[in-house]
């Protein structure tokens, strides 16, 4: 095995690569234009009508989180640093117990759009709802700022398309799903996307395998003779315990936190799929993450660590010359399609979640007080989402050159601290008060912004400053618990009558949802018929 | 202020599944904090190799994957059975 004389097509107009991107694209149109008539309500366009099935949820969940940088990112780590792109990893992964405990079913039978519905249920809609929206449009706005930098920088390294055309290919394909085929479009996207990408990452894998005669540890003993045994033990990542921690709670309470991910348990029928469709998802991007860790040693062997830094930095392009060193170029154009479209599906996630926030948080519920008729509603929706979208290109070619990994720390930073602990207090605690979920959920914002201001990462690494106010590079390990405690002090300072009151009634409808058609939602609620017979669903309901 | 038999038992299952939730999730964390604290404070043992190619630290990491995974399918398999018998019994109740 000689890495060194390696040459790339990477870069290169590729033909397979071309050819690969337009059909994702031309199947996931053609999804759209289907998904688009079925799209007539806001139920619809935010939800899915409710209609997903667990399995089709566990699939658009993984699709949703594992993006490009999981998989270039930790591909990546691991060919140039070894063992360390694992923390990443575990940390990314272990969100979803959580989500699955805490989060998924109280959130399912409590809201119907966005996780406000859910902690604004027995507060006063407006406070709540405007302080919601700024969690979640901050949590967006970064994680699309990440996105769609990483996107121009990738689609220019693996197709050669200069940086502003693919930002604005990336946006408009993206606008087109989110505007005209709502959820349903999403979803479906997102699934195409989850099953590409766990197909090729498993193909290339095997690929990697079959030279090591399909054992991992004989790959990593291969990467320990060519690299010394610390490639398989922690290395510089993590020398700072308080640190480790700090960046462990806010993966694990961020993905928590997520607004496009939380959106996702509203397309499920109940709570029941709800929790399955976690326990999908949790397999699905645990064994993905296995996966890359093998593609990573596979490219520190069979490509080089050299030749993977010497194309970018950051090691990027590993997973993708892997793929060209053990498949030739056909497999490097199948694989960098299917980085172009992940980074497609997570956008448009992303997308779908802001617009939910700003059309159902703030137009319909501050604005018009609920009482907007439903055609406004979806206009409003889709007018939300064409606005998000142009303003992703424009983030996008803003921030051209910017060094913005560190805006996907700051927005797991931001949920884990804005979001995740009003929205626990409010469906566990009797005696959380408006007041105390507006300071939550400002006090969580601010500080995370605030303290990543003055951290190492944008005061030393961004600025040249030769040292930062604030010592840990994620501030999650102070935030969270901040955001905890002032929520409960205001909450306790200034009690609330009304929304001990009504506890019960949350505590109620958590559990045993949504007792019979509440005559509000009922309006915009499909019955099931309206979409294609779902057996399952339908079934233990009868039961019921 | 009485509460009727049925809102008990519904006050009794919401405890209960708050508590296995608790549980769970206090098992989660510690199984994740003692691997990263192990990154943190014990490199040279996290390195040291059980078999060629397999360091502890490699063989922990996918351990705690795979338990994370497992641990969302004992909560899983707890709710999809006990907890919803118990519910659809209360539904059924009413």
């Amino acid at each position: 095995m000689n890495p060194a004389e390696t040459t790339t097509q990477l870069g290169q107009p590729n033909a397979t690569a071309i050819l690969f991107f337009l059909l994702f694209v031309g199947v996931t149109l053609a999804i759209t234009y289907w998904a688009a008539r079925k799209t007539k309500t806001t139920s619809e366009f935010f939800a899915a009508g409710g209609g997903v099935s667990a399995a089709q949820n566990g699939f658009a969940l993984a699709g949703d989180y594992m993006s490009a940088a999981s998989f270039l990112g930790i591909a990546g780590l691991v060919a140039t640093s070894g063992f360390d792109g694992l923390i990443y990893s575990v940390g990314w992964l272990v969100g979803w117990p959580v989500v699955t405990f805490l989060i998924a079913e109280p959130l399912r039978n409590l809201g119907k759009y966005t996780f406000a519905d859910v902690v604004a249920y027995r507060l006063k809609q407006t406070p709540v709802r405007l302080s919601a929206a700024v969690g979640t449009l901050t949590v967006v706005s970064f994680y699309l700022i990440a996105q769609m930098v990483g996107a121009g920088n990738l689609i220019h390294l693996l197709f050669g398309l200069s940086y502003e055309a693919a930002v604005v290919i990336v946006g408009a394909v993206m606008i087109l799903y989110v505007l005209f085929g709502g959820m349903i479009a999403t979803t479906w996207v997102q699934i195409v996307k989850a099953v590409l990408l766990l197909a090729g990452a498993t193909g290339l894998a095997g690929m990697v395998l079959s030279r090591f005669g399909f054992s991992p540890l004989r790959l990593f003993n291969e990467a320990a003779t060519q690299y010394g045994a610390e490639v398989l033990a922690p290395g510089k990542l993590v020398n700072n315990p308080l640190e480790a921690i700090s960046l462990g709670v806010a993966l694990m309470f961020g993905t928590a936190g997520l607004p496009h991910i939380l959106m996702r348990f509203y397309t499920v029928p109940d709570a029941k799929a709800a929790r399955s469709s976690v326990f999908y998802a949790t397999g699905l991007i645990g064994y993905f993450y296995l996966v890359t860790f093998i593609l990573g040693f596979g490219a520190s062997v069979l490509v080089g660590r050299q030749a993977i830094t010497g194309v970018d930095k950051g090691g990027n392009m590993a997973a993708p010359m892997l793929a060209e060193v053990v498949g030739g170029t056909g497999f490097l154009g199948f694989i960098s399609a299917v980085a172009f479209a992940t980074i497609l599906a997570v956008v448009a996630g992303l997308t779908l979640s802001g617009a939910a926030a700003l059309s159902h948080d703030l137009w319909s519920s501050v604005v018009r007080k609920g009482q907007a008729p439903e055609a406004e509603q979806l206009k409003v929706a889709r007018l939300a989402s064409l606005f998000l979208g142009v303003l992703a290109i424009i983030l996008g070619v803003v921030f051209k050159g910017q060094n913005v990994a560190f805006m996907v720390g700051l927005a797991f930073a931001i949920a884990a601290s804005a979001n995740f602990p009003a929205l626990l207090l409010s469906m566990a605690w009797k005696k959380f008060t408006t007041n105390g979920a507006v300071a939550s959920m400002l006090t969580g914002a601010i500080s995370s912004v605030l303290f990543i201001f003055l951290s190492p990462t944008v005061q030393v690494d961004l600025l040249g400053n030769t040292s930062a106010l604030f010592p840990l590079r994620n501030p999650g390990v102070i935030t969270i618990p901040l955001a905890f405690i002032v929520g409960a002090a205001v909450s306790l300072l200034f009690p609330e009558h009304e929304s001990a009151a009504r506890f019960a009634e949350v505590k109620h409808r958590m559990h045993v949802g949504v007792p019979q058609p509440v005559p509000a939602v009922a309006a915009v609620a499909p019955k099931p018929a309206e979409g294609p017979p779902r057996p399952a669903a339908t079934g233990s309901e009868a039961k019921a | 202020m009485s509460m009727n038999p049925n809102e008990e038992a519904l006050e009794a299952l919401a405890a209960a599944r708050w508590r296995v939730a608790g549980v769970l999730t206090v098992t989660t964390l510690v199984a994740y904090l003692g691997f990263i604290l192990l990154v943190a404070f014990d490199k040279p043992l996290m390195g040291q190799q059980l078999v060629p190619g397999l360091s502890i630290g490699i063989l922990l990491g996918a351990l705690v994957i795979i338990a994370a995974w497992a641990l969302t399918g004992i909560y899983m398999l707890w709710a999809n059975g006990k907890y919803d018998r118990a519910l659809h019994q209360l539904r059924g109740g009413k």
